[in-house]
């Protein structure tokens, strides 16, 4: 073995063991989340009994990250580790596998009924799954009882504990629902119709009746053409679309610039695939909602 | 066939602010690209863009995403790392490639450091990447200026300029502004690259500034000359890669780079200056 290699190894492998050794002296459950939606959820139903590190932070964009040497460190001191799946974190297998995770994986969206888009690229369309599930709430309640029974599988001492949690915590959901249908409802049809930068919105759309354009696909990672920058200023003008909102993941120069062009207004940022942070507007999974439904109302409505 | 160029263009503002900031771009970067090839020094561009990424990325996570932290970000980096590899090139053993190497290795490292500190927020290759698309009034202004200043800096400093890429020797021998020329020139460098990293991304603003000025090779011999065909290379290959982005449903700014790479196959195969045509055709008495 050249130097080089045992240097390496040095650095890479030495703080995993010593990572794995420190994770059993813990009295909490480690738990890694892909990002911080599944983060708030895990510790709204968790509570004072599971510690939770979440990979992709506040304002983060969960489709394209690059994890770092420390996100491998945590994950391999972690038991439990959920993510969104449907294609969403590209960059978890690669980090499950280089960081020697042996816990169980619970993947969140397990029993969803998908939603398949078709993307149109270099003039083929293709369909893909839409990984954006999280926004609507009726995906949101399978999410908290696939993260509840992930929880009571790895700690089934607190099974109680996670079962009250979860309860309560699906009691919000009610609320909060009903607080987004009401104000859908009192929009006109005509104005049910808005523009985003990314598709994240499927889900939110086919749940409570809103349609939802993006000159970006279902990731971020895509560029814009010219034609598709066309196409939905023409779709703007042609259908009266009212307002375009931002999002906090995301460049907003084009929107912006389709905005100018179109007149339509910019209705306020709208939380897709990130939460905020602590202080923000929608801290908490509930909270965003909260926070989008409000922005859209008053946009839309005036 | 008219119409199919020009509608586009009526149709939509984004396409005609993307036109006029391609137009600028391709009156100030090619002539500095021209003269950067005169001077065996095109892979310059390339290392200097590394030296302005991290620039801009500090920008960034200092005042978010602000057209003036950013282009301001890069600017200060790109010139520092240019103006000290210079003065170490003229005032050690050390050549300008060499110490140019160095110095831009320690910026980007330092640039990619100070971006995993703060933790990766919105995705920076998107920031960095170039929105042509998007160009606002800020950003044309500022292209324009570069392009402005470019010429006029150009324009005051042909001669000197032109003997230091013909004959440095010559220039450092009859005047003091052998010094003074190549320090602003890379100070035009930085610029345009800057200029450049607003409407087409960090990376393929050396593409708008190379790639017109090795084409025009192919067609020109003496300085006016090639200046003005990659000048128009520039402005052709955007003003059709902006077409081709908007019929072929690809994205612009590659669209834009990947036009001028194809005049320039075509100048390197059929052009009328030592292409590759010229060299098998037997040559004619006197034409050589």
């Amino acid at each position: 073995m050249n130097r080089r290699l045992l240097l390496y190894a040095a650095t890479f492998i030495v703080p995993l063991l010593i990572g794995s050794v420190g994770a059993n002296a813990a009295d909490t459950i480690k738990v890694a989340t892909s990002f911080s939606i599944l983060g708030d959820m895990v510790k709204q139903i968790g509570g004072d009994r599971v510690e939770v590190k979440t990979f992709v932070g506040p304002n983060g964009d969960a489709h394209v990250y690059e994890p770092t040497p420390g996100d491998a460190r945590t994950l391999a001191d972690s038991k439990i580790l959920v993510v969104n799946g449907l294609g969403l974190e590209g960059w978890m297998s690669r980090l499950q596998k280089s960081s020697g995770f042996k816990g169980t994986v619970v993947t969140a969206t397990k029993g969803i009924k998908t939603r398949q888009m078709e993307e149109e690229e270099h003039g083929t369309t293709r369909k893909i799954t839409d990984p954006h599930a999280w926004q609507s709430l009726t995906n949101g309640r399978v999410y908290v009882q696939n993260i509840r029974d992930g929880l009571v599988a790895a700690d089934p001492a607190g099974k109680d504990a996670y079962e009250a949690n979860a309860k309560k915590f699906l009691a919000d959901f009610d609320d909060v629902e009903k607080i987004v249908k009401d104000s859908i409802a009192k929009l006109p049809p005509a104005r049910r119709k808005i523009i985003t930068t990314h598709d994240a919105f499927g889900y939110f759309g086919a749940t409570y009746g809103m349609e939802f354009i993006a000159p970006e696909g279902v990731s971020t990672d895509s560029e814009a053409s010219a034609k598709d920058v066309a196409k939905i200023i023409r779709q703007i003008k042609a259908e009266k679309v009212p307002a375009v909102f931002l999002e906090n993941v995301t460049d907003h120069r084009l929107l912006d610039q389709i905005a100018r062009e179109t007149g339509a207004k910019i209705g306020g940022t709208l939380y897709s695939d990130a939460l905020s942070d602590a202080n923000g507007p929608a801290a908490t999974y509930l909270d965003m909602f909260r926070h989008n439904i409000q922005t859209l109302t008053a946009a839309l409505s005036s | 066939m008219i119409d199919i160029l020009t509608q586009p263009f009526v149709e939509f503002s984004f396409m005609r602010r993307a036109l006029v900031g391609c137009l600028a771009l391709s009156l100030g970067a090619p002539p500095v690209g021209v003269f950067l090839v005169l001077r065996r020094m095109s892979l310059m561009g390339d290392a200097m863009s590394h030296a302005i990424l991290p620039g801009a990325a500090i920008g960034y996570l200092l005042a978010g995403l602000s057209l003036f932290a950013m282009s301001a970000g890069g600017l200060v980096a790109g010139i520092v790392v240019a103006v000290l590899a210079g003065i170490v090139a003229r005032s050690t053993v050390l050549r300008e490639d060499a110490s140019l190497a160095a110095f831009y290795l320690v910026s980007l490292a330092a640039g990619v450091l100070i971006v995993s500190v703060r933790g990766s927020s919105i995705d920076l290759l998107h920031v960095l990447f170039g929105t042509v698309l998007a160009l606002d009034d800020p950003a044309l202004i500022l292209i324009g200026a570069i392009a402005t200043v470019t010429m006029t800096a150009l324009a005051v400093m042909y001669r000197p300029l032109v003997l230091e890429c013909l004959d440095p020797m010559f220039l450092r021998s009859v005047s003091r502004a052998s010094s003074p020329t190549h320090i602003f020139f890379l100070v035009l460098v930085v610029l345009n690259l800057v200029g450049g990293f607003q409407a087409l991304g960090t990376l393929m603003a050396v593409g708008i500034m190379l790639l017109p000025a090795v084409t025009a090779r192919f067609w020109a011999e003496e300085v006016p000359n090639l200046i003005i065909v990659a000048v128009v290379a520039a402005f052709g290959s955007s003003a059709l890669g902006l077409l081709l982005s908007y019929y072929a449903n690809v994205p612009s700014g590659p669209a834009i780079i990947l036009t001028c790479g194809v005049a320039y196959l075509v100048s390197l195969l059929v052009g009328p200056r030592g292409s590759l045509l010229r060299q098998l055709l037997p040559r004619k008495h006197l034409d050589a």
